[in-house]
């Protein structure tokens, strides 16, 4: 062990090549926690817990969602094509396939995100901070499958740029940076993420119709594979999708009622999240062991959790009363079952720098995310979802919200002053 | 008003009347058990607000016509704290009770145990610097060989001459050193075997005026054990303190048990509050430890003429300040006073032995010492001297007070002034390959995501290592876990960093100090360092007056 220490010290670059300095520093305080000690005032022993181990709890927490949502791409791939229907059928190949989909983009996410986070802070002269840790894992999970890389790419340091690093890195930014980096999808190549054709992996639409791609070079490795063990292969593709594929996500047919959204998905389908979707927002159980988690390990507001439920929940019964048209009349409960409610929910209003920051204001925040939520889910003719942008404009107001409680604080504590002054 | 209410109690009502309706019958194949429990749920949390809000309302409405909304028999549900808060302490707590939930119990290796021994340490010293408030040049009366009594002047400050600051032991003047630009660093006294006494003409109790008093504890160096808050500087010899507050426990990590502390010093704690009880124009108010099964000792529980509180909960609740938030809260316009148990008996002990008494049972903690013990000594003891032969392991720090709020010294340093415990702990200055992701069981935290959590009864073998690294606030809500008052700390923090002035005093900068965010210090994801900050913000709204 510590010979291993000696030899990676001596590696330690220069402090003049800040770059490289910092890199070196970045890998370093992951692979050990560094030495320093606490200084000569304040505390002198601190708490095991730190920035490095709270992030990491949120990527652990999703892990089950990469895990599902890897093998969804490919099932949801090959249930259109009408092959290996059945869900456990022909595991192998859903999950070659949902990694061949996944991993780049994975890795795109990560070599842009930390890039940009190395070297700012090089050019800063700070250590790395931990924030893309969660970003990035974020991002591929609310991603569609087959997003191109160069548009994941240019969201990522969009995202991360203007997001982040102009308002002075991690924890001091306004809105959230994944949803930030979806968001700019969505209003600049809104084609690629809306939509019935772009939820499902693999698929060539030509004049309305649609076509299985063909397999290339990777997937013949795997062909390669398989047939040694005498497994299932890809073949070679362009197969024509099955009769019955629409490709639609249950919220994009659910403007037609709850009626038409059960003739394609069963509700026990759309809650396990064998549907089509971004990666890693359909399964809902997988999603809610992730949230208990990180309320078990005190990572996340339970207070945010709830009162979005509470939110979402009042406002789909209040569209339930009005009942204008098909989509409000959906019995109100059934809004969990679709879209990306729990995802939302769990992982991104819960961001602690982006939310409300006094208990009473995660409160009122939370509630809010879940109403305008149902909102422009249900009124939005445009898209169908409205996580994405009810998170984003409550984390403008939430320092609105902040400031409203503290004021409160402030004022109770003004009245004693003068109570006690006379 | 009371029309609106109605209204939509009955609106939200029928809504779910409808929604209940609506789900009960067998809409296909979605009505099961999971959306039965959702709905369940949300019916039984929306009643509940409901009853809140129309709760509320009936409260304004008693208010706008001039009811007491404090009355329990207006509200329709029974108030929260009726529930959950246990409005009666244990039996042998009489009298005012305060359960605090907040906080968290750091439990350490190495606690002070058994009886008081006697220590062998010679060397004494005064330190200018443990005095808050001073200027760093004060205007030393002695000069080294010369010899002193015990409660002979050794120095005053120049801007406050009246306050004395007096010898705690009998002997000779060793040193008169000096620290940063001509500072007086300490003032080092060579006791002698015999102890001397300077004798004290104390005033009658019954019968003096204040300001008789005042004059005799500040010429007996009485004066220099009051402490002004907000600011925690010495007290201002102009100004009358609203109240004046003693905690009679100590909740910190290896504190010393207080009721040992004061054992066989009864008379003159009782005779000390009975002196402050003249300098106040409120009470002097006592905080008593209701946590434990048995009742503290009987020289706090007994004690006359005060006023009591009881508390239960965990760190920091033995701090004075939380108590103070919980009993009269120090607003911008008032002034209060605290002054430690021994403090408040060596004040005692001017009138009953008509002596400035120095004795002092301080706790030798940690877990780095061959036998953590209670030692019987002097204010500004040698700390060399009383560890001696003691010390385990070289690689320690060592700390007057404890491990959250005391300050690192070296050996040949001396206790602080106010100080009654002495901790050592191991110096952290490893690396640790993944140190940051594997569960760690060594190691105290606060925090739900490490598996000690789920163990509370655990005792940490603590090191000064960070444990990461410094990074913005991230983490919202921590703090105010760890701090049982009505205060946001991390806005407090955020204010002081912008010097926004108004912030700091609406958010409550005069109720802390220090050893408050000691607790959120150390609980601290972003590592930030919580006492720095508020003694900066503490300075300057001092110093704007």
């Amino acid at each position: 062990m510590s010979t291993l220490l000696e030899k990676i010290k001596k590696l330690e670059p220069p402090k003049e090549k800040r770059f490289l300095h910092t890199l070196y520093d970045g890998f370093f305080t992951f692979l050990y926690t560094p030495d320093h000690t606490t200084q000569g005032v304040g505390v002198h022993i601190r708490d095991r817990m730190d920035l490095k181990r709270t992030m990491v709890m949120v990527v652990l927490a999703l892990q089950l969602c990469y895990v599902f949502g890897t093998y969804n791409i490919g099932h949801q791939h090959f249930l259109a094509l009408g092959q290996h229907t059945s869900f456990l059928a022909a595991i192998h190949l859903k999950l070659a396939y949902g990694l061949i989909k996944i991993l780049p983009i994975f890795v795109v996410t990560h070599l842009v995100g930390l890039g940009i986070e190395f070297y700012y802070a090089a050019k800063k002269g700070h250590g790395i901070e931990e924030g893309f840790l969660v970003t990035g894992a974020l991002i591929p999970l609310i991603m569609p499958p087959d997003i191109p890389l160069w548009i994941l790419a240019m969201a990522v340091a969009f995202a991360v740029i203007l997001g982040k690093e102009a308002f002075g890195g991690t924890g001091m930014n306004v809105v959230n940076i994944a949803l930030l980096s979806r968001v700019f999808v969505f209003f600049a190549y809104p084609t690629t993420i809306s939509g019935d054709q772009c939820w499902v992996a693999g698929l060539e639409y030509a004049n309305g119709a649609a076509t299985g791609q063909t397999y290339g070079g990777v997937y013949h490795f795997f062909d390669w594979i398989f047939n040694g063990l005498g497994w299932a292969t890809f073949g070679e593709g362009g197969r024509t999708v099955a009769d019955a594929f629409t490709g639609a996500t249950p919220l994009g047919l659910a403007s037609q009622g709850w009626d038409k959204v059960t003739s394609v998905y069963s509700p026990m389908q759309m809650f396990w999240g064998a549907i089509p979707g971004s990666v890693g927002e359909t399964c809902k159980p997988l999603i809610i062991i992730g949230a208990l988690m990180l309320i078990a390990t005190g990572i996340a507001s339970w207070r945010i959790m709830l009162s979005c439920l509470l939110g979402a929940g009042f406002m789909a019964i209040v569209f339930n009363w009005w009942g204008f048209d098909a989509f409000m009349n959906i019995p109100w409960y059934y809004h969990f079952y679709m879209g990306s409610f729990w995802f939302a929910m769990a992982f991104m209003a819960t961001d602690p720098v982006t939310a409300a920051s006094t208990n009473r204001g995660k409160w009122i925040y939370g509630f809010f995310i879940g109403m305008l939520g149902i909102i422009i889910r249900v009124m939005n003719p445009a898209y169908p979802e409205g996580w994405m942008l009810a998170i984003l404009f409550m984390n403008v107001f939430a320092p609105l919200i902040d400031h409203f409680v503290i004021e409160s604080n402030i004022k109770r504590r003004q009245k004693l002053a003068t109570a006690s002054g006379n | 008003m009371r029309k609106g209410f109605t209204r939509l109690h009955l609106i939200t009502s029928l809504l779910f009347i409808h929604q209940l309706a609506q789900a009960q019958s067998p809409s296909g194949s979605g009505a099961n058990s999971f959306t039965m429990i959702l709905l369940a749920i949300v019916v039984l949390i929306a009643f509940f607000i409901i009853l809140r809000v129309s709760d509320n309302l009936v409260r304004i409405e008693a208010n706008k016509s001039g009811l007491n909304s404090e009355d329990e028999s207006l509200s329709s549900l029974p108030a929260a704290s009726d529930i959950f808060k246990q409005k009666n302490g244990p039996a042998y707590a009489k009298g005012r009770y305060v359960a605090l939930k907040k906080g968290h119990n750091i439990l350490l290796e190495g606690k002070a145990e058994g009886p008081v021994i006697a220590a062998n340490a010679n060397t004494f010293a005064l330190q200018p610097a443990n005095f808050r408030g001073m200027s760093p040049i004060p205007k030393v009366e002695v000069e080294v060989g010369n010899t002193v009594k015990a409660g002979d002047h050794l120095f005053f400050d120049k801007k406050n001459p009246d306050v004395k600051y007096v010898s705690p032991v009998s002997g000779e003047v060793i040193a008169v050193n000096r620290g940063d630009r001509r500072s007086i660093a300490n003032i080092v006294i060579l006791a002698d075997k015999q102890q001397q006494y300077r004798s004290l003409n104390a005033p009658n109790l019954e019968t003096c005026s204040r300001e008789e008093l005042v004059s005799f504890l500040l010429d007996s160096g009485g004066w220099s054990f009051l402490r002004q808050r907000p600011f925690d500087i010495i007290a201002s010899t102009t100004e009358i303190p609203d109240n004046i507050f003693v905690s009679t426990f100590d909740t910190a990590p290896l504190a010393p048990n207080l009721d040992v502390v004061m054992e066989g010093k009864g008379a003159a704690f009782q005779r000390g509050l009975d002196v402050l009880g003249k300098l106040t124009k409120g009470k002097v108010q006592l905080g008593l430890d209701a946590t434990g099964e048995n009742p503290p000792s009987a020289v706090f529980t007994t004690a006359t003429g005060v006023g009591k509180t009881w508390f239960s909960g965990k760190h920091p609740v033995g701090n004075v300040g939380v108590q103070i938030h919980h009993t009269a809260p120090i607003t911008t316009k008032n002034t209060v006073w605290t002054v430690g148990v021994q403090d408040v008996a060596t004040i005692g002990a001017l009138f009953t032995e008509g002596r400035f008494n120095a004795d002092r049972v301080v706790a030798i903690t940690g877990a780095e010492l061959i036998q953590p013990k209670y030692v019987q000594t002097k204010i500004g003891a040698n700390i060399g001297e009383l560890l001696e032969g003691n010390l385990a392991n070289d690689h320690v720090r060592i700390l007057t007070g404890d491990v959250l709020s005391g300050s690192k010294v070296s050996k040949d340093g001396f206790l602080h002034f106010y100080d009654d415990q002495i901790t050592v702990v191991e110096e952290g200055d490893q690396v640790e390959m993944f140190g940051w992701l594997l569960p760690d069981l060594s190691t105290p935290s606060a925090s739900k995501a490490l598996p000690g959590s789920r163990f509370p009864d655990t005792v940490y073998r603590a090191n000064t290592n960070m444990h990461g690294e410094k990074r913005a606030f991230v983490v919202t809500g921590q703090y105010e876990e760890m701090l049982p008052m009505d205060i946001y700390p991390q806005h407090l923090m955020k204010a002081i960093l912008t010097n926004d002035y108004e912030k700091m005093e609406g958010l409550g900068i005069h109720e802390l100090i220090e050893e408050d965010v000691a607790l959120c210090e150390f609980a601290c994801t972003s590592k930030q360092p919580l006492q720095r900050i508020l003694r900066e913000g503490l300075d300057m709204v001092h110093e704007q007056g």
